[in-house]
């Protein structure tokens, strides 16, 4: 049903994901885009390449390998050490102009909602915003994009006919991510970028990382989450002994959160973190669709809720009826009985 | 300082309906408001007016009835108001909207800096901002917290990145998006609203910008909407009920089975 493009593209070949770093450390979105880039690169029968920018990457490039990716392109730059956009900027699409990409992957993390607008508008394509879903149509091979809007209320599938390449930022913590094995043939390909040509009117001064209560909650294989219905701060205790049995980290909806019962940085859904853990625990959580937004992609979903016509009910695939004030600890003393731990749960993992 | 606050209206809600046969929005019967992050770029605008002297203008595109929300930038203690509104602007996705709004703020001519809302509640894209500062080919940065510094060379502002911030400087002209974090908005004033009232707000063509047409509307947007549906939640649940314990028993007997836990 999507017509072909009616301009030759046979130029754009493979699928490229943004390789944000910051200190060397690759953002766990990466992994997530590579996981997804891959299964795209296969229905094309195209490489699966990964642009990485910065300074002392070279054991980075040559591990990303190992994730099952074709190439990457490094740039390795003294001054491209510390995330700067127009200096970034300069450098995709230098890299886009020369290899001629067909897809571009990047996560829709700060970095990449910016870099990703300003690449877009500089070589004028087209770019999805905080995609949820991509696929290859089977017919015209363009990609198709799906994303939420309104506030998750709609999901709309968005294509980029007539211009190339095609570019989209991914949500995080949606797709799943690549796994690391062995044995892929893939090479690294340096590409020199003239530093000294830029003329930059942006200068990064400071990187502060803030230690926000250690909040991982993208990183978290069981998310413990509570809601109004926790009822006060003094009661979130349940919620965080709950997790710490568990081995998880603790999440909030936005009313706990507006409640001041609990700091911003735990709040899932539409204005707070995505989430897909494992195991996600909502204790006196609605389910309203901002909320669901943010965790609907977990892998199981356990509800704890007095109402039994709850919306969170709809998408659980388990649910307890009943006072949390009853249920969590009555939780707790079976997990201490049955000796179910944090190794517990990460020897599922592996 | 001379500074341009974008802003964007948009359904009062997000709780939207789809006509099934067309497969498009249904606008009809919502209330119009200010996209709420915007009023923290207007805030923003005012208090460094202030702070520094000058003047604030604001800057929207959309149909005829966004004046109403211009209005409401006015009672707010704005200087100038311009709604960009043309048939042939319609149907734009976020290259050519950043486009026809960078082509209106360059007809603003002088502007030291321009002020965008981290991102619209409706389109969601957040992709606006940026691209406007490349159209014009100034520096932006996005996610703004704190402006910690301003002369009439540079700027200083905090930036909120994942798990912390950057302290970043920048040439101007540039242009910022802000979060909410960055201030408290405030009400409108009596003069406000009785000026507001009087208020002719100027509409500027695609003939009164130096546009080009193949890039503004439909025609200027690479991305096109090829479906939109409302998402179904389709979840099989296992409900426990009975005596608390029984429950939770049966939770974890079901985590053990399933080899969850
Ligand atoms: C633009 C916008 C963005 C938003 N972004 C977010 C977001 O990012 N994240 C988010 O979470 N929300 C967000 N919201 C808010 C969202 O719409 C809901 O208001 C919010 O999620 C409700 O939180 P809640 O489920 O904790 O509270 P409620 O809806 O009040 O639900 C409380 C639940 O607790 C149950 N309960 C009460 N007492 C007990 C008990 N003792 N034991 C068991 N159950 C009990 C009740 O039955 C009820 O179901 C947003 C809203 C808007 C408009
Ligand atoms: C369901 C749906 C999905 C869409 N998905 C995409 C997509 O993935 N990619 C894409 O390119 N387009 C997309 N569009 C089109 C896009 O929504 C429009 O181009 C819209 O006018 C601007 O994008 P936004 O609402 O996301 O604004 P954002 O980029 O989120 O807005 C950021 C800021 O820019 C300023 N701003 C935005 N619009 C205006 C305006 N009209 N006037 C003045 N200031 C403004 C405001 O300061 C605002 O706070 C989509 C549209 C729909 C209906």
């Amino acid at each position: 049903r999507i017509e072909k493009s009616t301009r030759d593209f046979t130029d754009y070949k493979d699928v490229w994901v943004f390789g944000e770093q910051r200190n060397g450390q690759l953002n766990q979105v990466v992994y997530e885009l590579i996981g997804e880039g891959r299964k795209l690169a296969n229905k094309l029968g195209e490489n699966l390449c990964v642009a990485l920018i910065g300074n002392k990457l070279t054991s980075k490039a040559k591990d990303l390998i190992n994730y099952g990716v074709d190439k990457v392109y490094l740039v390795d730059e003294e001054g491209l050490a510390i995330y700067n956009d127009e200096a970034y900027t300069a450098v995709m699409t230098e890299l886009i102009n020369c290899y001629k990409p067909s897809i571009i992957l990047l996560g829709a993390t700060a970095i990449g909602r910016s870099l990703g607008p300003r690449v877009a508008a500089r070589i004028k394509t087209g770019l999805t915003a905080d995609c949820t879903g991509l696929d290859i149509d089977s017919e015209s091979g363009i990609l198709l994009q799906t994303r939420p809007a309104f506030g998750g209320n709609i999901m709309a599938t968005i294509v980029c006919k007539n211009h190339r390449p095609q570019m989209a930022t991914v949500r995080q913590g949606v797709m799943k991510p690549a796994k690391r094995k062995s044995g892929y043939n893939g090479q690294v390909i340096k590409h020199h970028f003239d530093y000294n040509k830029l003329n930059l009117r942006t200068r990064v001064l400071k990187v502060v990382e803030e230690i926000t209560d250690m909040v991982k909650l993208e990183e978290a294989d069981i998310i413990v989450s509570g809601g109004r219905g926790v009822g006060s701060a003094e009661n979130f205790k349940l919620i965080r002994e709950l997790a710490e049995v568990l081995g998880g980290a603790v999440g909030a909806s936005r009313a706990a959160v507006d409640n001041g019962w609990i700091p911003y940085a735990h709040q899932v859904g539409q204005t707070g973190k995505t989430v897909s853990p494992k195991i996600y625990i909502a204790c006196g959580i609605s389910g309203a669709v901002q909320h669901l937004v943010g965790m609907r992609s977990s892998d199981v979903i356990i509800a704890i809720n007095k109402d039994p016509n709850a919306p969170i009910f709809n998408v659980a695939t388990y649910g307890l009826v009943g006072d949390l004030n009853q249920i969590i600890p009555a939780m707790i003393k079976e997990i201490k009985l049955r000796g179910l731990s944090e190794a517990a749960a990460s020897s599922e993992n592996s | 300082m001379k500074i341009v606050v974008c802003i964007k209206q948009v359904p009062d809600t997000t709780d939207v309906k789809i006509n099934k046969e067309t497969n498009t929005l249904i606008r009809e019967g919502v209330k119009s408001i200010i996209n709420p992050f915007d009023m923290y770029a207007i805030e923003e605008g005012l208090r460094l007016r202030e702070k520094y002297g000058g003047t604030v203008t604001v800057i929207s595109m959309g149909p005829p009835q966004v004046t109403e929300s211009l209005k409401e930038a006015v009672s707010l203690g704005v200087d100038d108001v311009i709604l960009l509104s043309d048939r042939v602007f319609a149907g734009a996705d976020t290259l050519a909207t950043s486009y026809t709004l960078a082509k209106g703020i360059e007809k603003i001519g002088g502007v030291d800096l321009i002020l965008c809302g981290k991102q619209a509640i409706d389109g969601d894209t957040a992709q606006v901002g940026p691209g406007i500062a490349e159209h014009l080919d100034i520096p932006h940065v996005t996610y703004v917290k704190e402006i910690t510094d301003v002369t009439d060379k540079i700027i200083r502002v905090k930036r909120m990145i994942e798990g912390g911030y950057e302290e970043i400087e920048m040439d101007l002209p540039a242009l910022l998006t802000v979060v909410k974090e960055i201030n408290e908005p405030r009400l409108p004033s009596i003069r406000g609203i009785l000026r507001s009232r009087e208020m002719e707000v100027p509409i500027w063509t695609a003939q009164d910008l130096d546009v080009d047409e193949d890039k503004i509307g439909l025609n200027g947007s690479p991305t096109q909407v090829v479906s939109i549906t409302t998402p179904k939640f389709e979840a099989k649940t296992q409900i426990f009920t009975g005596k608390v314990e029984e429950q939770v028993q049966n939770l974890f007997n079901a985590l053990r089975e399933q080899r969850i836990l």
